[in-house]
């Protein structure tokens, strides 16, 4: 026997293991408990796709101005579409939704630039939209100034709304998470206990309770005669509690930094600041992707909860309008539209955590 | 401070020490870590610092750019004293550079970025000449060609040789070594050695606590032998490993060698 001294030529893999065939019996079929259970799947799929399709889209009825118009037995959309603007607008009045429009797109606008590879001055456009654009956005949505209608805050409402309350509260949860997370871990004492108090008591009492404190009981601390806007009262109750969250999320990316990255920042003499700046925090806010995301996505859910206190966001708008007269019944239509608004965001938001940990990675290793 | 003069080794004579460290004692808890040390460096020496392991050889050079901190005795780094003053110890970090066992590069950054962060952000350099002063230190660890990936994507005895050169882009005039080739593959100890011989070459006033003893022989002035927290014994190279004066550093060479 001789040892075999040319190198075997690469051989094509057999037609049973590339390709469509290949695929099906790797993942579907390998075994016959597997055959069993993609069947029973399959008919799974089958029984509860068909009416809903046959429920949402064949027998639908889409056009029309009232109840009448739908006759198909399936889905009403009519109702979602008759009451489109109320979703969106909330009360806020007709003649000045351009305003709401153009905040939201001009937010758009601003913020394309900021996914696009070549564009340089990212950095004071992010500084625009966090520090110029509220303001900006605030003016359009109140008015009361530059000719503007003064448009009440108790008007403002569906997924404008949702997106307003949302908005504040992702944007600026996030910094006060993250200096409440270094406050928890500073070695002053003082620093450290008060962090961890504020930590512990937002998160120990439910959002509910929260917002219930901050638009009943409020008022009844604060000397008699000052105004203190509802909604503003409710933002700030939300970003008190979700920034607690985001600190122990944000806790749980400093601690999996080690130890040398501190020692090698402060023996190349950097501060505790600058350490934290451009060397911890970057890292640190890099593994907790997810975790951040995941605390946007239930922030963003959890805004419904201002409903109970008279707050009319997107899901208290809906509510609302299958309990008018002309529209009972179409409770279904409501709460499948809300569903869907609700999903396309927090799925969009997913999306986009996804790319960005994909961009960042840079093949790690101390 | 000057370039460092790379045509010749300086020798080691000097008045003022670089360092001076006088009865200083450290505890972690309870645990007694160094006893009663005494060490005085002057310019240009190049000390390696050998012991088992335990023996305080890291904490004492960690305590010199005040990575940990001391309880007893005085440190002195070039007429500064260290204490809690942050001025002091700013002071000392700028003159005092450090290369660490797991090199303790950051990975989000990429080579280049670095070597440059310290001189942008603490000397408040323009980014320009911060990356002229990087590429001129990444040219002589040899590895200017990778200034543009990241730490990662490099091999230990690279990342190790960047380590060393973000630290000389601060100009350091004393460079600490902990431990620099332990956490390397055997195939890459001998360029970060070579980085190192040549930088000792240079003049550079150097610590280094390594188990290469090779680079002792050739490279330290000093050779210092600690254990349990004391500086047992404290010769040239050549009578240390010839004729070691005490029953520890005879156990301990006959255990390494």
């Amino acid at each position: 026997m001789s040892l075999h001294k040319e190198p075997h030529p690469d051989l094509p893999p057999p037609m049973t293991s590339v390709g469509v065939i290949g695929w099906l019996r790797k993942n579907l079929f390998s075994s016959a408990p597997n055959t069993v259970l993609t069947l029973i799947v399959a008919y799974l799929i089958y029984i509860s796709a068909v009416p809903l399709v046959q429920w949402a889209l064949i027998d639908a009825d889409w056009v029309g101005d009232s109840r009448d118009a739908c006759t198909g037995g399936g889905a009403c959309w009519v109702f979602v579409s008759v009451r489109f603007d109320q979703f969106m607008y909330g009360f806020y009045p007709e003649s000045e939704y351009w305003r709401v429009n153009l905040a939201f797109g001009l937010l758009v606008a601003l913020m394309v630039p900021l996914f696009l590879e070549r564009f340089q001055r990212k950095g004071w456009l992010s500084a625009f939209i966090l520090f110029i654009y509220p303001f900006i956005a605030y003016t359009l949505f109140y008015g009361g100034s530059l000719g503007l209608k003064e448009v009440e805050t108790s008007l403002w409402g569906g997924l404008m709304l949702t997106l307003v309350l949302s908005g504040v509260g992702i944007v600026a949860s996030l910094p006060i998470g993250i200096v409440l997370a270094l406050g928890r871990r500073s070695s002053m004492p003082i620093v450290k206990a008060a962090s961890v108090v504020f930590i512990e008591f937002w998160r120990g009492v439910p959002l509910i309770t929260v917002l219930f404190m901050a638009s009943v009981m409020l008022p009844l601390f604060l000397p008699e005669g000052t105004h203190f806007d509802k909604l503003l009262r409710a933002m700030i109750g939300i970003v008190l509690f979700q920034s607690a969250y985001m600190a122990e999320v944000v806790r749980g990316g400093l601690q999996a930094i080690p130890k040398g990255q501190y020692e090698a920042a402060n023996a190349l003499g950097l501060s505790y600041w600058k350490t934290m700046g451009l060397i911890i925090l970057p890292q640190a806010l890099k593994l907790v992707i997810p975790g951040i995301v995941n605390t946007f996505i239930a922030l963003f859910k959890d805004t419904t909860l201002v409903l109970i206190i008279g707050l009319f966001d997107l899901l208290a708008m809906i509510q609302t309008a299958f309990t008018d007269p002309k529209w009972l019944g179409f409770s279904i239509e409501g709460y499948v539209f809300a569903a869907l608004v609700f999903w396309v965001f927090c799925f969009g938001m997913s999306r986009y955590s996804q790319s960005l940990e994909r961009k960042l990675h840079t093949g790690h290793a101390r | 401070m000057s370039e460092p003069d790379t045509s010749k080794p300086v020798m080691p004579t000097s008045d003022q020490p670089m360092i001076q460290i006088e009865g200083m004692h450290k505890w972690y808890g309870e645990f007694h870590v160094l006893k009663e040390i005494n060490l005085t460096v002057s310019k240009g020496e190049r000390i390696v610092v050998c012991g088992p392991s335990g023996s305080g050889k890291s904490t004492m050079i960690r305590c010199i750019n005040r990575l940990e901190e001391h309880q007893r005795g005085k440190i002195i780094v070039e007429g500064t004293e260290l204490t809690d003053d942050i001025k002091h110890i700013d002071q000392i970090r700028r003159e005092v550079g450090m290369v660490f066992q797991h090199f303790n590069l950051f990975p989000h950054l990429t080579v280049l970025e670095n070597c440059c962060l310290a001189l942008i952000w603490v000397r408040k350099m323009p980014r320009r000449e911060a990356e002229e002063i990087g590429m001129k230190y990444l040219e002589r660890v040899k590895i200017p060609e990778q200034a543009r990936k990241y730490p990662g994507q490099l091999s230990g005895g690279q990342q190790q040789r960047v380590a060393i050169a973000r630290s000389l882009c601060m100009n350091p005039s004393i460079m600490l070594f902990d431990e620099p080739t332990s956490a390397l593959d055997p195939e890459m100890i001998k360029e970060v050695l070579d980085t190192m011989i040549e930088l000792a070459e240079s003049g550079m006033t150097m610590i280094c606590v390594t188990h290469e003893m090779g680079f002792a022989k050739t490279v330290a002035n000093r050779v210092i032998f600690m254990d349990g927290g004391e500086i047992i014994e404290e010769n040239d190279p050549e009578e240390f490993f010839s004729n070691p004066q005490h029953d520890r550093t005879k156990l301990f060479l006959s255990q390494i060698m």
